[in-house]
């Protein structure tokens, strides 16, 4: 682990811009002035990808820039430059503040900030070798040796490998007095085999999921690479024979590394604040679950167990502060299936009265206002030794799901539907092999209510996304989520194939 | 500080001269206004400078690439850029797509500065929103919305000598409107260059009849309907096609423009309507780079054709499929033409004329979308898709829209839908729901389609 903040970035004049612009904001914002903040913050985003273990694609790209924020008599003002100068900072932190006039005729409500503590600290993510570190040479020798593995198995027709890395170097301060300081390292491979079957393209994916951690992980910390990879062609091979699914109702044993994606978007989404109060209703949706709700609205059965945590190692989502200068933390969003929270940034608590923010502002670049964003969003697993073959052998007649593959819900976080990279038919409590073409669709809180089976936490996985996005200019943010396996009774499963009218 | 096209020149300069190698620098200005509950909530306006370094170097067997951007350079930064792109494509495997980067001189105007927008440009916007906001409180609705305007302007350089420079504006504004304790929602959008054509107390009107139309509502069952489908949802539809039909990845089997047996279907008729599908970069009110830039490789560009022309090509030509986008490297894997693919895209019909209401005449018993939403690919050999309308589905009875219906999620194919294709209308600018954040350059018809496959109900607005 490094623990440390590059030194280069560190070497940037942080403090000297932050004095400038928060110093100008100051002065020129007067006794209307409630709040500044400037963010430093450096992106450097890496990806590969490897078409049948040849280099078809990398990129390295770093951005770089600085943001001020103010709040001006109750109005939203922000800029944004990529130049970091103080003379840059004075003159964006005066952008600013213009724009917070120009906005104020066009305010219905005045913008109040929840109280947080001054903060002074630095913070890095758990990471042992920073992916930027390896030569890319030497990141494509590796992919190509998987590449070239998975093409001489039987069966496999095609290889695709990709690995996408991040570096997120923040600089914090404002008008109370918090400064922070912080890094954080993600990464992302996948590998996908393909065979042309007689009617068709079929794949087969990887389960590893995007992390918090360095390229360690592509030497094995963290994943069984060598294991998966080689079941890839087998798995392949398997689904290609498959028969296609019989549409209907099933009990589903839903394996973690499909159910996080359900998670996510049934339960991460819905419990986003801004969301429910009308924030996101022009582009991202809304929300069923309302604050109004909090301690009584039945989300699911009373095995579902949320919780929301921006300070769990390796998570996707996982830092020391917001960019509002809160500290993270955890907190419950659903407690024995009855909703118990919501996720918040400064000023959705405080135009609810809540006492805090839980820290969940984030700005995906320096060009970005923060907008409240997702926790590391994780169903409990059960305090039972509970495996998933215990859930499985209590399923006369189901299907076990497995990976996660397309997936859409609609606008207030009801209707879903998921696909999976494979779908087993569960016959007398065994597995009895793959079929294919099969979707399960539901409706969040009918679905949650139907949970009758947990597993215990030899059967979890932290799974998660790089590309979850939201706001308006859209910005993408990893995150991860956390379950084990579970039992859903008669959840409703389409036919695809059928469904395109074949 | 120096100008962008200095930069280029620093750059290319720093190139060792037996290396070829291309350099991008963007420059992109952006203001943005954003509403919600009939308020603004944000706002913005940005700046930012990125370069990027294209080096080929020769490596054993092959040619490295070196591919880096990074954003605020001075002159020595770019020099250190230079320096580390060089490194790393000496350093490389061999690139696959490598190929001698574009030659050419210096084109009018590559010296000129970047463009810049600004407050002023939204506002119009924001004080027509006044007004917007009020009405909204007095019609018990609430509005929601936002409107962005870019102006991107890129410099291109080549080691063979082309200097090229593109300037693109952009404009986007989308408005929602809800009411009834937002159990009714409507939505209408536009795309513009520079807001002078945007009349946002028209759309706002649009919004207002649209949450009357949905005061009467109609249960409705899951099931196959004729659909009108307005030109938003069509450039939904279109533009996910045209982002699925690369050369290469129909040639290895792989799309649904594969042939069974081997080699793609350039050549095959999909449907009966005379539509063409299109990319033009001097198509009217949707004019783009006549050349290719990019800042990555895949199935669709190389970054070694950066400069090369990007001519007006038919995807599809009267029902036909008849070119596939390709760069100069999956053209030589498939043998198919080099084909790049300009950033628009428009469907147009031989004889295509009248609106989206007016394609409702004829549906005896059908629906007629408002936009559509979350759209996910289910199976790749069909590009079966999935997603959910969204803000207003309306009940056609005979030719009139007579109320609202839920929202449904559908599983449909575009490819499958052209050849249902009933009836077209006339193409017009629109903007993209679910992709106009990246894809703003759109022409479509509303397509009315026998037989839409509405799977389930969604509940609520």
């Amino acid at each position: 682990m490094t623990g440390q903040i590059d030194a280069d970035f560190l070497a940037l004049p942080l403090e000297t811009l932050a004095d400038a612009a928060l110093q100008h904001a100051r002065t020129a914002g007067g006794a209307a002035l409630q709040h500044a903040d400037l963010r430093v913050q450096r992106m450097r985003t890496g990806s590969m990808h490897l078409r049948d273990a040849r280099l078809s694609s990398s990129s390295d790209v770093v951005s770089a820039g600085l943001a001020v924020r103010v709040l001006l008599d109750g109005v939203w003002g922000f800029a944004a430059t990529d130049e970091l100068t103080p003379a840059a900072a004075v003159a964006t932190a005066g952008r600013a503040l213009e724009v917070a006039r120009i906005s104020r005729p066009l305010m219905a409500e005045r913008v109040e900030l929840a109280p947080e503590p001054v903060h002074t600290a630095t913070w890095v993510s758990s990471y042992e070798t920073d992916p930027f570190d390896v030569p890319v040479a030497d990141r494509a020798r590796h992919l190509a040796a998987w590449s070239s593995q998975l093409l001489a198995a039987d069966g496999v027709d095609h290889c695709d490998a990709m690995v996408n890395l991040a570096k997120e170097q923040k600089f914090y301060a404002d008008l109370a007095g918090t400064v922070t300081r912080q890094q954080r390292v993600l990464i992302e491979p996948e590998i996908t085999v393909v065979a042309i079957a007689a009617d068709g393209p079929e794949s087969m994916r990887t389960l590893a999921p995007p992390v918090a951690r360095g390229w360690e992980y592509l030497n094995g910390t963290g994943w069984d690479w060598t294991t998966e990879i080689a079941s890839l062609p087998g798995l392949l091979a398997e689904r290609v024979a498959a028969p296609t699914v019989t549409a209907g109702d099933y009990d589903l044993v839903i394996d973690p590394t499909n159910l996080w994606l359900t998670i996510h978007e049934s339960v991460g989404h819905a419990t986003e604040l801004d969301r429910s109060l009308g924030y996101e209703a022009a582009y991202a949706g809304t929300s069923f679950a309302t604050l109004e709700g909090v301690g009584s609205f039945r989300y699911g059965s009373e095995l579902m167990n949320v919780t929301a945590d921006r300070t769990v190692e390796h998570g996707g989502a996982t830092t020391g502060f917001d960019d509002e200068g809160v500290a993270t933390r955890s907190w419950d969003l659903v407690s024995k299936g009855v909703l118990a929270g919501f996720q918040l940034d400064r000023a959705m608590a405080a135009r609810c009265g809540l006492p805090a923010s839980n820290g969940c502002a984030y700005a995906d670049s320096a060009l970005n206002v923060p907008v409240q964003r997702m926790a590391n969003v994780s169903l409990a697993a059960s305090s039972q030794d509970v495996s998933t073959d215990d859930l499985i052998s209590g399923v006369d007649d189901g299907l076990y799901v497995v990976g996660d593959k397309s997936w859409s819900i609609d606008m207030q976080r009801y209707n879903f539907q998921f696909t999976a990279q494979r779908f087993y038919r569960i016959r007398g409590g065994r597995l009895a092999g793959q079929v294919k073409d099969a979707a399960y669709q539901g409706s969040t809180p009918s679905f949650w209510g139907s949970l009758t089976g947990l597993g215990g936490s030899s059967s979890s996985y932290l799974g998660g996304a790089s590309n979850c996005g939201k706001a308006q200019p859209g910005q993408s943010a990893w995150v991860s989520h956390g379950a084990p396996a579970t039992l859903f009774e008669q959840v409703k499963v389409l036919n695809t194939r059928s469904e395109g009218g074949r | 500080m120096s100008t962008a096209s200095e930069l280029v020149e620093i750059a290319l300069g720093a190139v060792p001269a037996d290396l070829g190698a291309a350099v991008l620098v963007s420059e992109t200005s952006t203001v943005n206004l954003r509403w919600a509950l009939s308020g603004l909530t944000t706002n913005g306006l940005t700046s930012a400078r990125t370069v990027t370094v294209i080096v080929g170097a020769p490596v054993s067997g092959g040619t490295g690439a070196g591919v880096l951007s990074r954003s605020g350079l001075d002159a020595a930064g770019v020099r250190t850029l230079v320096a580390d792109t060089v490194a790393l494509a000496r350093a490389a495997e061999p690139a696959e797509d490598a190929a001698p980067f574009a030659t050419g001189d210096e084109l009018p105007g590559f010296a000129d500065p970047g463009a810049e927008t600004g407050a002023s440009t939204l506002g119009g916007v924001a004080e027509a929103l006044g007004e917007v906001f009020g009405r909204s409180r007095a019609q018990n609705r609430e509005s929601f919305g936002f409107a962005l305007h870019e102006v991107v302007t890129t410099w291109l350089g080549t080691s063979g000598g082309l200097r090229y420079r593109h300037e693109q504006p952009r404009g986007t504004i989308e408005l929602t409107g809800k009411a009834g304790a937002r159990s009714r929602s409507a939505y209408v959008a536009g795309a513009t260059r520079d807001f002078s054509d945007v009349d946002v107390l028209a759309l706002d009107d649009e919004i207002a009849t649209r949450l009357r139309w949905q005061e009467r509502t109609v249960a409705l069952e899951p099931g196959r309907y004729t659909t009108v489908l307005p030109p938003t949802s069509v450039a939904d539809l279109m533009i996910y096609l045209l982002w699925s039909a690369d050369a290469r990845t129909a040639h290895e089997g792989r799309s649904v423009f594969s042939k069974p047996g081997g080699g793609t279907r350039v050549g095959e008729k999909i449907t009966g309507s005379p539509l063409s599908l299109l990319s033009d970069p001097f198509h009217p009110g949707l004019g783009c780079a006549d050349r290719v830039l990019t800042t990555s490789s895949s199935p669709m560009a190389s970054v070694f054709d950066n400069g090369l022309p990007s001519p007006a090509a038919a995807w599809l030509d009267s029902g036909t499929i008849s070119a596939l986008p390709s760069s100069r490297h999956t053209a030589s894997l498939t043998g198919l033409p080099v084909t790049p693919a300009a950033e628009n895209l428009v469907l147009t019909g031989t004889d295509g004329t009248g609106s989206t209401m007016d394609l409702l005449e004829g549906v005896e018993h059908g629906l007629l979308l408002s936009s559509m939403w979350y759209i996910r690919e289910v199976e790749a050999q069909t590009l079966l898709l999935t997603g959910l309308t969204r803000d207003g589905v309306y009940v056609v009875e005979n030719g009139e829209v007579v109320g609202a219906t839920t929202n449904f999620r559908y599983n449909e194919s575009p490819v499958d839908l052209l050849s249902r294709v009933e009836a077209y209308g006339a193409t017009e600018v629109c903007l993209s729901r679910e992709w106009g954040e990246w894809f703003t350059r759109t022409a479509m018809p509303a397509l009315r389609i026998t037989d839409f496959n509405m799977s389930t109900v969604a509940e609520g607005a």
